[in-house]
């Protein structure tokens, strides 16, 4: 069995961040729009670097989706920073009308997503994001999982013509991926290779994903473990491969069941090659305060759910 | 200044395919659009220097936004007659496999049209993204946006607009056109706007105001005032003052006209009013 080893917990905002301030030294069509969370978002390097390329828009983010739509007229890449709920449903109209609809080369770039926001409680922290962005025709959608993936992805979407929600989140989390890891969007990466239950995820629930494969080794069961960091386009052949081999599949997300990851996979398979899967995620409803870790347990998105949810839904196999 | 007869011949052409756009089809937005007639012909026939090759990007040309979408019959005739598509298409208006949908998007790919829009309120912010960019680019020209008095009850256009200011951004120029109009009927009835030279002034603005905005030299004075006030750190807006439906008696200044097409006696009558001159689609 692969072993990944935490180089260190860092946040994946910071990864943003990070490739942010690095897009500002290679490309200089990058432009960044903050609504008033620039330090919560890491922006503040690139910020500090490119004043002339950085645009604080104040507490108003439907006109920062509407300026970023109208940048990309004349060549800018507009990255737009807030929280995933101000990303996201507060401007969806915007987004769809003035940014999807019009191809508008708008990278979407939303922190604090999900229950690890924490404290803050429901009123920020947003389980849905992923399902409102994956219907907007064209839209791309990325969850990372780590630190140097969220550096990667940030890099790459700046060369991927279209609209992108780069989705990422507050606390600091097992960073395992490689430091020059390649960033491929809508290609799945395979961690682990198994053969009784596949179990994919996204986001901060993909080291999860890897400790529960770990606890079911322990028991004897063999997890195919696969890192779904774009939810759309998905990368349907991966999935497929895998239930191909073990018959059966968890997926496991920081998000409602409805909507998220798990839907997608569910149409995948009901359309190509039907297997029981089982469900990790919020079960439609909305979070509370709380520590992250304490959140995390409470709405069952650990490990311990995950290889729960395995042993089950192996049972289901015909 | 282009031959001033040749302009009102214009006018009357567009307008001729505004109601024959939307009678055709029995749907659309002929007041609103005619209303606007000689601000949109004046704007791409005397003002912008713009380019009907097209170009998305749009880098060393003046652009337009049209914020108030669902007059996109006036936008369609003056963009087909400026050379950007043929004429003929106007034809396809809210058909089925059309460019020319009920309200303008680049989603089918025509050309002049560089953003969707319809849903009101956004145009603003959108022509702010354009004017930054353009000052990123170096490019001196100048971006020009159009928006309802109605749309103005879009709570974005209010943050479009003290973003503007606090940012200098001065190579915008936004019209409002003030028609005293909406839906479900004068904008006093439904929500009303207020003073909207001291609101504008209050945030910051350069205001210029065109009481007659039906009258083309007058429209054309008043952007030209509003382009001498630009490049000053401060946005500039046009409060143009039209009547909704214009050049067709029996639809002037009524909501009424908002968004129903005549029928065919109602269409002849219409086109009594304004002459052919440059030749039906």
């Amino acid at each position: 069995m692969k072993t990944y080893t935490n180089t260190g917990s860092k946040d994946t905002r910071s990864g943003f961040g990070a490739g942010l301030a690095e897009l500002g030294k290679s490309n200089e069509n990058v432009v960044a729009l903050c609504a008033d969370l620039t330090g919560s978002l890491k922006m503040n390097a690139f910020a500090d670097a490119h004043p002339d390329r950085f645009f604080q828009v104040g507490i108003a983010e439907a006109n920062m989706i509407g300026i970023a739509a109208g940048m990309t007229i004349g060549g800018k890449i507009p990255f737009t920073g807030t929280f995933a709920n101000f990303s996201t449903g507060r401007v969806y109209d915007q987004i769809r009308q003035s940014v999807a609809y019009s191809d508008k080369n708008v990278k979407i770039c939303a922190s604090h997503s999900g229950l690890t926001l924490g404290e803050d409680g429901a009123t920020h922290q947003i389980l849905e994001d992923i399902g409102l962005m994956k219907m907007l025709p064209g839209m791309t959608v990325i969850n990372t999982c780590d630190y140097n993936q969220t550096k990667a992805a940030t890099l790459a979407i700046a060369d991927h013509h279209g609209p992108v929600y780069l989705r990422f989140g507050r606390p600091k989390v097992a960073n395992f991926t490689p430091e020059d890891g390649e960033f491929h969007i809508g290609k799945a990466v395979h961690l682990q290779e198994g053969t009784d239950v596949t179990i994919v995820a996204t986001g901060h629930l993909v080291w999860e994903a890897l400790e529960a494969a770990k606890e079911l080794h322990e028991k004897g069961i063999s997890a195919d473990v696969i890192n779904i960091h774009t939810i759309k386009p998905l990368d349907e052949e991966a999935i497929i491969n895998s239930v191909k081999k073990t018959g059966c599949i968890v997926t496991a997300e920081e998000h409602n069941y409805m909507g998220g990851l798990g839907e997608s996979v569910a149409r995948t398979l009901a359309q190509h090659l039907p297997t029981p899967q089982e469900f990790v995620a919020t079960q439609d409803t909305f979070g509370e305060s709380g520590t992250p870790d304490q959140l995390l347990e409470k709405y069952g998105l650990n490990a311990e759910n995950i290889a729960a949810k395995a042993m089950a839904v192996i049972k289901r196999k015909k | 200044m282009a031959d001033i007869q040749h302009l009102k011949d214009l006018v009357s052409q567009v307008r001729r395919d505004i109601v024959r756009q939307v009678h055709a089809v029995n749907s659309g937005h002929p007041g609103g659009s005619l209303g606007c007639t000689e601000f949109i012909v004046a704007l791409y026939n005397e003002i912008m220097d713009h380019d009907p090759s097209f170009q998305m990007d749009g880098k060393n040309e003046d652009l337009f936004f049209l914020s108030n979408g669902h007059i996109s019959p006036v936008f369609y005739s003056v963009l087909a007659h400026a050379g950007y598509f043929p004429k003929e298409e106007l034809s396809t208006f809210r058909k089925l496999d059309s460019r020319l949908q009920g309200h303008p998007t680049t989603h089918e790919g025509l050309p002049g049209v560089r953003i969707a829009s319809g849903s009101l309120g956004q145009g603003m912010s959108v022509g702010i993204g354009a004017a930054h960019s353009k000052k990123l680019n170096g490019d001196d020209k100048t971006v020009f946006t159009l928006h309802g008095d109605g749309e103005l009850q879009e709570g974005q256009n209010w943050e479009a607009i003290m973003y503007a200011s606090a940012n200098h951004v001065d190579n915008l120029v936004a019209t409002i056109d003030v028609n005293g109009q909406q839906i479900d009927g004068s904008t006093d009835s439904v929500l009303a706007l207020g003073d909207l030279r001291m609101k504008f002034e209050a945030f910051g603005w350069e205001v210029v105001t065109v009481s007659k905005g039906n009258d083309l030299e007058a429209v054309i004075a008043g952007i030209k005032e509003a382009i001498s006030l630009s490049r000053k750190r401060k946005p500039v807006c046009i409060l143009l003052h039209t009547v909704m439906g214009h050049g067709v008696d029996f639809m002037m200044g009524s909501h009424e006209w908002h968004g129903i097409a005549p029928n065919d006696e109602q269409l002849a009558d219409a086109l009594s009013q304004n002459p052919e001159t440059l030749g039906d689609y």
